[in-house]
């Protein structure tokens, strides 16, 4: 209780170092210097200690927006195992909770965009709601299939697949798994190739352009958030990629630590390969995300 | 004194409620106050039957007949009490709500017309939740049939209205008449009329028609997919409060009928438990796809009450496979799940309606684009209607939730049981269905909420003098959103209850292991909530003073409402995906020149697509092709004779043995 507790600590004070690994990465590919590893704090340290401005048009659910947005991740972290340590808060069927705090989430900071009445803002809600609509069913296929593998219904329980056997007996659906999720990491947390984080034109964007009129801490709020969401989704990949305890609890979170930079450093990889996909190519890729997870309980349902 | 006798008293109060005022001159408001005084209080009685219902013992009741049957059974079990809990509920509210959204003195037409047979509707549903024989379901039935048509054309000059009133009417009596063959076949297979658990039906070779035919004609009346046609319209049309009954209430008497055929059942076979699943799927996909697609506000509404009713069936679904597979807990989960969702929506669509009437009241359009900005003039229609859209989105911490949640535990607990065979996929299948289900109604009402309730002003109607709900309507509201929030706040307590009435759903009866799993949502959701509030205020405490300014408009300073995203261009990615099953009329004029020429708008509109893309089309082509039968008919006496005539010379000529 006590290690799991200081897991979800560092948890909180790490993620913002991971948008800070990412960027790293992509500068070290493209042979720049690129921005400290620690500018996500420093972005967040003068956003909240900035004045607010807000939109003349707006309502108290513009405020709601950035709220929610951290408070989802949370609740999310709340119930992943981290570090090799069960989740502090863990119930049968919570993976269900797991999925309707983000879906809340894209709710208030959906309705929150819409509420400045800004065309842009509209249009990258339209996007967001688009995007997550479908990304949704491959999280639960994925669920499903490690249901079966570990007979848990926790997120716990079902991403811990230490009896080594889970692995051998169904490795084929575990990297299906994977695939799928890291395509759902990629479109939930607005990376390349579903939303381009370094563009300046409005027209172009995702996740930036529904929250161009938070300002100041209401901005921090959003920000911290995004990191926060990074750091869960990253979380669900490196948990089932490590399925081996060392028995030191410094050990443990050393390792899941390394595992989330790592991931951190292979979205930097991607993004620095590719470019961001027309946007009716979108929904392809994440149909196939779906199709992947749905192969992989199709496919575990064979494992004796 | 039995729980069945105090629903009989419920019920003739509730029935005749709008009877006294007819003796009154129209336009009064004394007839209104009787009406609703009556009718409050038979559906205060009649919860109280209700509640009794579900914690008591079945209650049966004969009584002599000189009708077909001989004599008529009535009979009040824990199933019946669920179902009636809602109906009294809602009907309740909706009558306080009635009192200020269709005030006599404002309606004096239509306003006594309409209280007589909202007290008639709900009155009969008693009837149909109490019938113990196929006579007195079918006499409710009709009784509520034709008295919803009355509802749906409250507004006798609206041509909508009644276009909407006679496909409703059509389609409730072809539904009816599956019935009538549906209980025939049902009393050879059981051997009488009485609606009592059967052994002799799961053997019976009938069992499949029987089946077949209550899908058809039970899913007619909640709105399946394709058997929908008459639903969008005619909820639409009607007062937002008889809108509220009819899609929160009246919709669930086909779950009603389906979940009371099949607690006759001895046994389900699995091909049952698959065609709910995909029943349910479909109509919860393309119900939430249609309704994306929807720029009226109640047609929206309506089309996301076929959703709800997918929603339902797969929970169905999941419970029928679970007890075809002998696996009682996650049939437990599914039963329950769905049930309590017929609660849920009761709940939060009567919500949607309530709101939603009082929004169409003061601007007086349903045209969603032509809202906006009302969230600071209506703050607590506000409120309500997003209380509503998050609880129907199925997201935490209100009752949407809870229901779905057992629904997909229980195709999550499918998967651990072994083998793999199509039952198990079928019912593993409602999980990721839900998920998508649930994210594209956050669409949706992301797109309804905030087009209606935020930003500027799209119309000079919704910018005008627009005030929040009268006492009357927020009352109503205010008793919807609570029970939204009891539910979700106090899971427990819901879930045990809508375990006592699935309990009968499984031959064999619960076992003790099985549905261990619903209690464990516990208080997390009150939890999620006090967290939220915590950081919410922190979040205010923060941000104030606030300097507030223009939206940012990129250094362009003449923004006017016009150019925010509208509906339908909210939607347009999803509705281009579902392009398929939507089949949108657009309608793209051809623009030249560098100012193009006024009156060149882009509309795009969202017909049924059965009914008005399918089912009319081929309706009229039937009716020209038996025009051509008109040539022999032209209604002239001696023509006809001379049919005669020949008919009976061939006839002669052909008994002869020519």
């Amino acid at each position: 209780m006590v290690s799991s507790a200081a897991n979800l600590a560092a948890v909180l004070v790490l993620a913002p170092l991971l948008l800070g690994v990412i960027n790293r990465t992509k500068s070290l590919v493209a042979g720049r210097t690129g921005p400290p590893l620690l500018q996500a704090y420093f972005d967040l340290a003068k956003l909240l200690r900035k004045g607010f401005v807000v939109s003349g048009t707006t309502t108290w659910i513009f405020l709601a927006g950035p709220v929610v947005s951290v408070a989802a991740p949370f609740v999310a972290a709340l119930l992943l195992p981290l570090g090799g340590r069960p989740a502090l808060l863990s119930f049968t069927g919570d993976m269900l909770l797991f999925v309707g705090a983000f879906g809340l989430a894209r709710f208030f900071v959906s309705a929150a965009a819409l509420d400045t009445g800004s065309p842009f803002e509209g249009m990258g809600a339209a996007r967001e709601v688009t995007f997550s609509a479908l990304a949704e069913p491959a999280l639960l296929f994925g669920m499903l299939a490690l249901t079966r593998l570990s007979g848990s219904l926790t997120l716990t329980g079902m991403l811990d697949l230490r009896a080594a056997s889970a692995w051998q007996k169904a490795s084929a659906s575990i990297v299906l798994v994977l695939a799928s999720w890291f395509i759902v990491l990629l479109a939930e947390n607005a990376r390349v190739p579903f939303d381009d984080p370094n563009t300046h034109l409005e027209l172009t964007m995702v996740h930036e352009v529904m929250v161009l009129d938070h300002a100041g801490p209401a901005f921090g709020f959003i920000l911290y958030g995004t990191a926060l969401k990074l750091a869960v989704f990253e979380t669900l990949i490196v948990t089932l990629l490590v399925p081996f305890r060392s028995g030191s609890a410094a050990l443990d979170l050393a390792v899941f630590a390394a595992g989330l930079v790592g991931v951190s450093v292979v979205v930097g990889l991607v993004e620095s390969s590719m470019a961001r996909l027309r946007f009716v190519r979108v929904p392809q890729l994440l149909v196939t995300a779906t199709l992947l997870a749905g192969f992989a309980v199709v496919l575990v349902l064979r494992v004796p | 004194m039995t729980s069945l006798a105090l629903l009989a008293l419920a019920s003739g109060l509730v029935a005749f409620s709008g009877f006294p005022g007819l003796l009154l001159r129209a336009g009064s408001g004394t007839a209104q106050r009787i009406a609703t005084v009556l009718h409050v209080l038979g559906c205060a009685i009649g919860t109280g039957a209700a509640a009794w219902a579900l914690a008591g013992e079945a209650v049966t009741a004969r009584f002599a007949w000189t009708l077909p049957g001989g004599s008529v059974t009535f009979s009040l079990d824990r199933l019946s009490g669920f179902f009636l809990v809602p109906v009294f509920v809602v009907s309740g509210l909706g009558s306080i709500y009635g009192e200020g959204y269709w005030a006599e003195s404002r309606h004096p037409g239509n306003g006594r017309k309409l209280r007589v047979f909202y007290g008639l509707v709900t009155g009969s549903l008693a009837l149909v939740m109490a019938a113990g024989d196929a006579w007195a379901f079918l006499a409710g039935w009709e009784i509520v049939s034709l008295a919803a048509f009355f509802l749906i054309t409250t507004d006798q000059n609206d041509e909508r209205a009644l276009r909407a009133g006679w496909i409703y009417l059509v389609a409730a009596h072809a539904g009816t008449l599956i019935l009538f063959a549906m209980f025939t076949l049902l009393r050879d297979a059981t051997g009488g009329w009485l609606l009592v658990p059967s052994a002799a039906l799961g053997s019976s070779a009938l069992l499949r028609p029987v089946l077949v035919l209550a899908l058809a004609g039970f899913g007619l009346k909640a709105g399946v997919i394709p058997l929908h046609i008459w639903l969008p319209d005619a909820h639409a049309a009607a007062p937002s409060h008889v809108s509220a009954l009819l899609s929160g209430v009246v919709l669930k008497m086909g779950i009603y009928g389906l979940v009371r055929v099949l607690w006759m059942l001895p046994a389900y076979p699995a091909w049952l438990g698959l065609a709910l699943v995909a029943l349910g799927i479909s109509s919860g996909v393309l119900g939430v796809v249609l309704a994306l697609a929807q720029h009226d506000l109640k047609r929206l509404l309506a089309y996301h009450s076929i959703e709800n009713i997918g929603i339902i069936l797969i929970g169905l679904g999941v419970g029928a496979l679970g007890v075809a597979q002998g696996r009682l807990d996650w049939a437990v989960l599914g039963f329950a799940g769905g049930l309590l969702h017929v609660w849920n929506h009761a709940a939060f669509k009567s919500l949607l309606f309530y709101a939603a009437g009082a929004v169409i009241h003061e601007t007086g359009t349903r045209e969603i684009d032509a809202m906006g900005g009302l969230l600071r003039r209506m703050r607590f229609t506000g409120a309500a209607f997003l209380v509503g859209a998050v609880a129907i989105c199925g997201l935490p911490p209100l009752n949407g939730f809870v229901s779905e949640w057992l629904i997909s535990l229980g195709s999550f607990r499918a998967l651990t049981s072994g083998g793999g065979d199509v039952g198990i996929l079928g019912a593993a299948a409602g999980a990721p269905a839900l998920a998508l289900i649930g994210a594209l109604a956050v669409a949706c009402f992301v797109k309804a909420y905030s087009v209606v309730f935020l930003g500027s002003p799209r119309s000079a109607g919704a910018a005008g003098d627009v005030a929040d709900a009268s006492p009357s309507m927020r009352v109503a509201m205010g008793g919807l959103a609570l029970a939204c929030a009891v539910i979700g706040f106090w899971p427990s307590g819901a879930t045990r209850l809508s375990r006592i009435a699935a309990e009968g759903l499984v031959p064999g009866g619960v076992g003790t292991r099985a549905g261990a799993d619903m209690g464990t949502l516990g208080g997390i959701p009150l939890l999620l909530l006090g967290f939220l509030a915590v950081l919410m205020a922190a979040v205010l405490a923060w941000t104030r003073p606030a300097i507030r300014t223009t939206t940012w408009d990129c250094g362009y300073a003449a923004g006017s409402p016009r150019i925010q995203y509208t509906a339908s261009s909210f939607a347009q990615m999803l509705v281009g995906l579902f392009r398929w099953a939507v089949m949108p009329d657009e309608h793209r004029p051809r623009l030249s020149g560098p100012f193009p020429a006024a009156g060149s708008r882009f509309e795009s509109h969202a017909p049924d697509p059965v009914l008005d893309r399918f089912l009319l089309p081929a309706l009229s082509r039937g009716r020209s092709l038996l025009g051509l039968a008109r040539a022999i008919q032209a209604g002239r006496i001696q023509t006809y004779l001379l049919y005669i005539v020949v008919t009976l010379l061939i006839l002669l000529a052909w008994s002869a043995g020519w």
